[in-house]
């Protein structure tokens, strides 16, 4: 994959553009997640050089958010909400369906690399309730059917 | 020449509301994307001159224009949960395209900061006291003053931090104004930072908000009175900052940890923000609802404000339904009518039919409200009377098929996965909690562990560092108050 050559300069490129910034860490980490889905290991050494700052500062960083995945993500990204007003609205008792229609259970990706699945906890779609958010597309009034049409679309 | 309004608010386009869009367009007609109403159970909804039709699916658009009145719900105005509204804050909300900049003045867009900077800081900091905005975040915090204590400590550089990071389930107000009205926010930020002397602004948004992002992007690029000396020299900048899906990171000191480039952890209060907030400075920090609320008490002064709701809770609130809802959506009315008013009238009872059993007021933080206490007022204090809060106004509601049980033991695994980990009795005491409702519904040491159970929610209460850990006790407190049957069936089995 080229992109793995080219990944230092990214990150790196990243990095530099954010010196400026007021406390900068989370900017470019958020930056890099965005560019690649997670945050690659190789990406804390040349961050923490860039910036000034230890490995550990970085690592520490890296490791409190939920949204800064250690591996890549499948080539789609379904998150579903189960907080209260999803709840209140059944989601609980379509969740064993999804799993079934997408053919990977929470917190992991489909063997393919095809999907992964996650909860959420918030798409602020409650009035919409059960909500799910597909490759950042939100969907209102989900079942598994809406989202295994989601995903194939 | 026909105008449509169609909403291109995130909750709209999840339903379909782009598809329909594109329908009307391909019917040669031309449509003005704006905020939603909130009247989120007509979405996709489209506004004919004045007319709803919804909810539209893309099929529906041709009879709709040859004038077929299946899906005609009525001009805006005769709808009665739009009707009874007070809409000051969302007055705009799905009404303009939300980053138009010409139809944010036509609708009265930056008559706040003109009379701000008319009249000075010093009637500022007097105004917002004297409306009686008290923060829309959940705390209630009077906001003027919290501003006089910026304005009041000396610093070279001092911050407006705008709290985006609406966590709370059942909440969505803060992403329907963001996506519906983002200059209103920005105008209220700048009118904060001239009151306080602070030239820069930082909007801390959560990173399930990707539509939000995008149209605050737009908006702050296009401001016009962002970035540029004003007539007295003033100058304000504002620059958009992500979260990445930590919950504690609505909680104003870890947000501010956060937006440092650091762990969401709390900190020890004090030092307060207004002291020693972003970056070591003096920092007002407030919700996105409560510097919204900020441009028009100064344009039409505040005792209009004032002369909405009640005792110690002034002005509107956007309240949101949902969960198990006929018509959910965002219902924004002068504070002071009951939890049954809103559900009832507004809301028309549960979605599937059943008997409202439970209302959970104020997000993951709140109390569970069972039937009893529905005549309880939409007041700050009447709320806190009642052993609950209102928070950030959201309201989800659950028939009788709920399971209070659960959802205590939901409220403790929540805030176990959220817990920043600084202090302990948020740390461990959720995830005892956990185990102890657990070995309550299996029936094991029944008795001896509702002791634990009651003794956990004391030190969690009076012991946790801020308060997700100091809150989580509302809901399992209140479950265990009022539905204390469903912690008794695994014991029964």
């Amino acid at each position: 994959m080229t992109e793995s050559a080219e990944l230092p300069d990214i990150i790196h490129a990243i990095a530099r553009n954010c010196i400026g910034l007021d406390g900068p860490l989370m900017e470019v980490l958020v930056r890099i997640n965005q560019r690649f889905g997670y945050v690659p290991q190789e990406a804390q050494a040349i961050v923490a050089d860039v910036l000034n700052v230890s490995q550990a500062d970085v690592a520490g960083v890296t490791g409190f958010y939920s949204d800064f995945r250690s591996t890549p993500p499948g080539r789609v990204i379904v998150q579903l909400c189960r907080a209260e007003a999803c709840q209140a609205a059944g989601v609980e008792a379509v969740v064993k369906d999804v799993e079934a229609a997408l053919g990977c259970a929470f917190g992991e990706t489909r063997s393919d690399g095809a999907v992964t699945l996650e909860d959420a906890y918030c798409f602020g779609n409650c009035a919409l309730s059960p909500a799910a958010m597909i490759d950042g597309f939100l969907v209102g009034r989900v079942d598994a059917q809406t989202i295994s049409d989601a995903v194939k679309s | 020449m026909t105008t449509v309004l169609i909403a291109k608010d995130s909750g709209a386009k999840s339903v379909g509301a782009d598809a329909v869009t594109a329908a009307f367009e391909a019917a040669g007609v031309d449509v003005i994307r704006t905020g939603s109403r909130g009247l989120y159970w007509l979405e996709p909804m489209a506004e004919i001159d004045g007319v709803v039709y919804g909810p539209l699916q893309a099929e529906d658009v041709a009879g709709v224009l040859n004038g077929e009145g299946a899906k005609c719900v009525g001009p805006l105005a005769d709808i009665p949960e739009f009707a009874k509204q007070t809409r000051i804050v969302f007055k705009r909300v799905g009404a303009i395209d939300p980053t138009d900049v010409a139809a944010y003045r036509a609708h009265g867009g930056e008559g706040g900061l003109h009379a701000a900077q008319t009249m000075g800081p010093e009637w500022v900091l007097k105004a917002v006291a004297e409306s009686g905005l008290r923060g829309r975040g959940g705390a209630g915090f009077p906001t003027g003053i919290k501003w006089r204590t910026v304005a009041e400590a000396p610093a070279q550089q001092k911050y407006i931090v705008c709290n985006a990071d609406e966590g709370d389930s059942g909440t969505f107000a803060d992403r329907m104004l963001m996506e519906g009205d983002p200059f209103l926010l920005l105008e209220g930020m700048m009118i904060a930072g001239y009151a306080v002397g602070a030239s820069k602004g930082f909007i801390y948004l959560r990173s399930e908000y990707p539509d939000a992002a995008d149209t605050l992007a737009t908006a702050i690029a296009n401001a016009p009175f962002l970035d540029r000396d004003s007539a007295d020299g003033f100058r304000f900048t504002v620059e958009l900052r992500m979260g990445a899906g930590a919950y504690i990171c609505g909680e104003e000191t870890a947000l501010l940890e956060s937006l440092e480039g650091k762990r969401g952890l709390a900190r020890a209060k004090p030092p307060l923000p207004a002291h020693t907030g972003a970056f070591g400075q003096p920092t007002v920090v407030n919700n996105v609802l409560t510097l919204a609320a900020v441009p028009d008490i100064l344009a039409k002064g505040y005792g209009i404000f004032h002369s909405y709701g009640r005792k110690q809770s002034r002005g509107t609130m956007p309240f949101q339904l949902a969960g198990n809802i006929k018509h959910s959506g965002l219902f924004e009315v002068p504070f002071g009518l009951t939890l049954r008013q809103l559900i009832e009238d507004f809301g028309g009872g549960t979605r599937s039919g059943r008997p409202v059993r439970a209302v959970q007021v104020g997000g993951p933080l709140g109390a569970y409200f069972p039937e009893s206490l529905l005549d309880t007022r939409m007041e700050y204090e009447a709320f806190a009377r009642a052993g609950g809060m209102l928070g950030h106004g959201g309201v989800v509601v659950f028939d009788d098929t709920v399971d209070l049980a659960a959802q205590a033991r939901f409220a403790f695994a929540f805030c176990a996965h959220e817990s920043c980990g600084k202090c302990t009795p948020c740390r461990i005491g959720a995830q005892r909690g956990v185990e102890t409702v657990d070995k309550i519904t299996s029936g094991e040491n029944v008795d001896a562990n509702f002791t634990v159970l009651n003794d956990l929610l004391e030190v969690m209460r009076d012991g946790s560092l801020c308060a997700l850990g100091g809150l989580t006790p509302t809901p399992v407190a209140s479950a265990l108050r009022w539905f204390k049957e469903d912690f008794d069936k695994g014991a029964s089995q």
